[in-house]
């Protein structure tokens, strides 16, 4: 039975330079436990999707269901992990998990449970060593890290991932992906992941959904990952099937979908106003 | 080789100060010498290099009051302004030893007599005017703070709100507390009326001046810093549910600390400067009317007196500047941004 199910959804964004149509009829089933990844060109509209999801963003077609019930604003149930980690950097490591816990579980854990409930998720991204730092004090992969634990501690029943380790250097990353399969392991949470990783779109899921370009972006090709769990990237290296599924995704990204000959738009970050008197 | 003491991007050649580095970075020298003739060896050469040029040239300009006073005479009235102090304070003392002696004594004659303590009534000496004038910014100061940051976090969080706002604040803003002041007197004079009044009425007049020139740089930095808490942290309340006022708590205002501290430190540096104008243009106590009462004096001290009260109002204000920037550094969470 499907457990989430994204229905055929349509986004127009209003613009000055009139609508603009990002997604057009994006439509996927996704299942309990099920690990699936988002990958398409810079500015396809993955984030929308994402946002959509998660109930940042409203639809202007079709809509999103968890468990039969239509998603229409946001919450601790869909819980995100933002690429630009976006913890709060007045709050150490342990408040800014704790402030989710507090508020999440308010009602039904006691303030013991939910300082042990706290710790129990640093401990699962092996972040207790750092408990009373500030984000401005730990490395990016540790922030990441501290992003994810928040997020599952909220107890989500679908995990949005906006390319988590993007802005992380290789190697850290790979650390971090295997993190996450160790939790994702224990937990066998529902995920979805938005990567522009190839090699990090087959090591870790159990599908890959590739999108066209935009605008009226939608999903164009789903991509069934069948390697037996654990996975260890050493191994998978010259395995023919993992190769195989590398080699899909790269020919439906580089061959089929070759990103259209505009130029790939800056990150965008938020805009810092300086203030005068 | 390049003099990297100062600032490592202006290159330019000293054979004297390059021995001097070349001492200082030789292995004789533990780090925390370097960093004492850094900060302290510096400043103190630029120091005396101003105090020789101020000597040199105040020499040469004569005015109608005499001489400029150099750094000599300026010293001499620093000290003898401290004399004058400590002679009124030990005045004071005798008086109220004095006072209570015949109390005392009234007592003794007659248990029931009605004792009266009479408050000393001399002339306000210079540390008195600095006393007063310090009194008067930080009630004004405080008064300002208490109604721009609230107005300020208003402002930050409707937008229709600021709408309103924005151009009586932009009109205000550039006002000269020199023309507050006469309707502030006027007002003050009309409205706070009482038979035995708390705080004199100059005192009012001059806080209330400072409030209204305060103001706006604590309003207009508190609302920006509200108003540009970044969407990702936004999102992360919004994925949250926070309510309305945790989000304000937990997400809204720490964002904002640190531009609402900006705001109020440009505050008391402008606060501070307009309060003297204020006390030198409506005779309230304090250093402007020193100031002002030394220059109509007249005498031959006078311009050195002066001089001595230049520099007391920017050391005050300098103190102050560095007290907001310590009180900024302990409740702030954006260490950084206090070193700008
Ligand atoms: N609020 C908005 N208003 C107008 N256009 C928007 C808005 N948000 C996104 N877009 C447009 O939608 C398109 C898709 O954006 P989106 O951020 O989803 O891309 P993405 O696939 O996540 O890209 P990237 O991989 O670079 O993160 C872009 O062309 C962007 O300009
Ligand atoms: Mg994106």
């Amino acid at each position: 039975m499907t457990y989430l199910n994204i229905d055929h959804v349509g986004i127009t964004f209003d613009t000055d330079h009139g609508p603009l149509n990002v997604l057009d009829g994006v439509a996927l089933k996704v299942d309990k436990g099920e690990f699936v990844s988002l990958i398409g060109h810079s500015g396809c509209g993955k984030s929308t999707v994402l946002n959509i999801v998660a109930g940042l963003l409203q639809a202007s077609s079709g809509g999103v269901l968890l468990e039969n019930r239509e998603v229409n604003e946001p919450g601790p149930d869909r819980a995100v992990v933002f690429q630009n980690h976006s913890l709060l950097p007045w709050l150490s490591v342990y408040d800014n998990v704790r402030l989710a816990v507090d508020t999440v579980f308010k009602g039904s854990k006691s303030r013991q449970e939910r300082h042990d409930w706290t710790l129990h998720n640093l401990e699962l991204v092996h972040m207790s060593h750092a408990l009373q730092r500030r984000p401005d004090e730990i490395s990016g992969g540790m922030k990441q890290r501290v992003g994810i634990a928040r997020a599952l501690a909220m107890e989500p029943k679908v995990l949005l991932m906006d390319e988590p380790f993007g802005a992380l250097d290789s190697l850290t990353r790979t650390h971090m992906q295997d993190s996450l399969m160790e939790i994702q392991a224990r937990l066998n949470n529902t995920v979805i992941m938005i990567t522009h990783d190839v090699d990090e779109a087959v090591l870790l899921s159990d599908r890959i959904v590739m999108m066209t370009n935009g605008p009226s972006a939608t999903v164009g090709e789903v991509l069934h990952i069948d390697l037996p769990r654990p996975r260890d990237r050493l191994r998978l290296a010259d395995n023919p099937r993992y190769n195989h599924y590398r080699a899909a995704v790269l020919k439906f990204l580089h061959e089929r979908h070759a990103q259209p000959d505009v130029p790939v738009q800056p990150r965008s970050k938020p805009a810092l106003k300086l203030a005068a008197g | 080789m390049t003099i990297a003491l100062f600032n490592p991007r202006t290159t330019f050649h000293s054979p004297a100060l390059d021995r001097l580095q070349a001492c200082l970075q030789s292995a004789q020298f533990p780090r925390r010498v370097v960093g004492m003739v850094r900060h302290l060896l510096i400043p103190f050469i630029a120091i005396a290099l101003f105090l020789g040029v101020w000597g040199a040239a105040a020499k040469n300009i004569q005015t109608s009051l005499g001489e400029l006073p150099g750094p000599g005479a300026v010293w001499q009235q620093a000290v003898s302004l401290y004399g004058e102090h400590q002679a009124e304070r030990a005045k004071a003392d005798q008086f109220y030893a004095r006072q209570a002696e015949r109390n005392a004594q009234k007592l003794a004659e007659d248990p029931d007599a009605e004792v009266r303590v009479r408050p000393y009534t001399g002339k306000p000496t210079f540390i008195d005017q600095i006393g007063t004038s310090l009194l008067t910014v930080a009630t004004g100061f405080i008064i300002a703070s208490l109604i721009a940051i609230p107005v300020g976090i208003v402002c930050g969080m409707s937008a229709t709100l600021y709408t309103a706002l924005n151009p009586l604040i932009q009109v205000f803003k550039p006002v000269s507390p020199l023309a507050w002041l006469p309707l502030v007197t006027m007002v003050v004079s009309a409205l706070y009326v009482s038979e035995d009044p708390l705080f004199a009425k100059s005192f009012v007049t001059s806080a209330i001046t400072v409030t209204l020139c305060c103001l706006w740089p604590t309003i207009i930095n508190t609302t920006v810093g509200v108003s540009s808490v970044s969407k990702d942290l936004l999102n992360v309340s919004r994925v949250l549910r926070l309510g309305w006022f945790t989000k304000t708590v937990k997400i809204v205002l720490p964002s904002a600390i640190p531009l609402m501290f900006t705001g109020m430190r440009l505050s008391l540096g402008i606060g501070w400067m307009v309060l003297i104008a204020a006390e030198m243009l409506a005779q309230n106590p304090g250093l402007g009317k020193f100031v002002w009462d030394e220059f109509q004096n007249g005498s031959s001290n006078s311009l050195a007196r002066i001089m001595v009260a230049v520099f007391a109002i920017g050391l005050v204000g300098f103190a102050l500047d560095r007290g907001m920037l310590l009180l900024q550094r302990r409740v702030s969470w954006d260490k950084a941004a206090v070193l700008r």
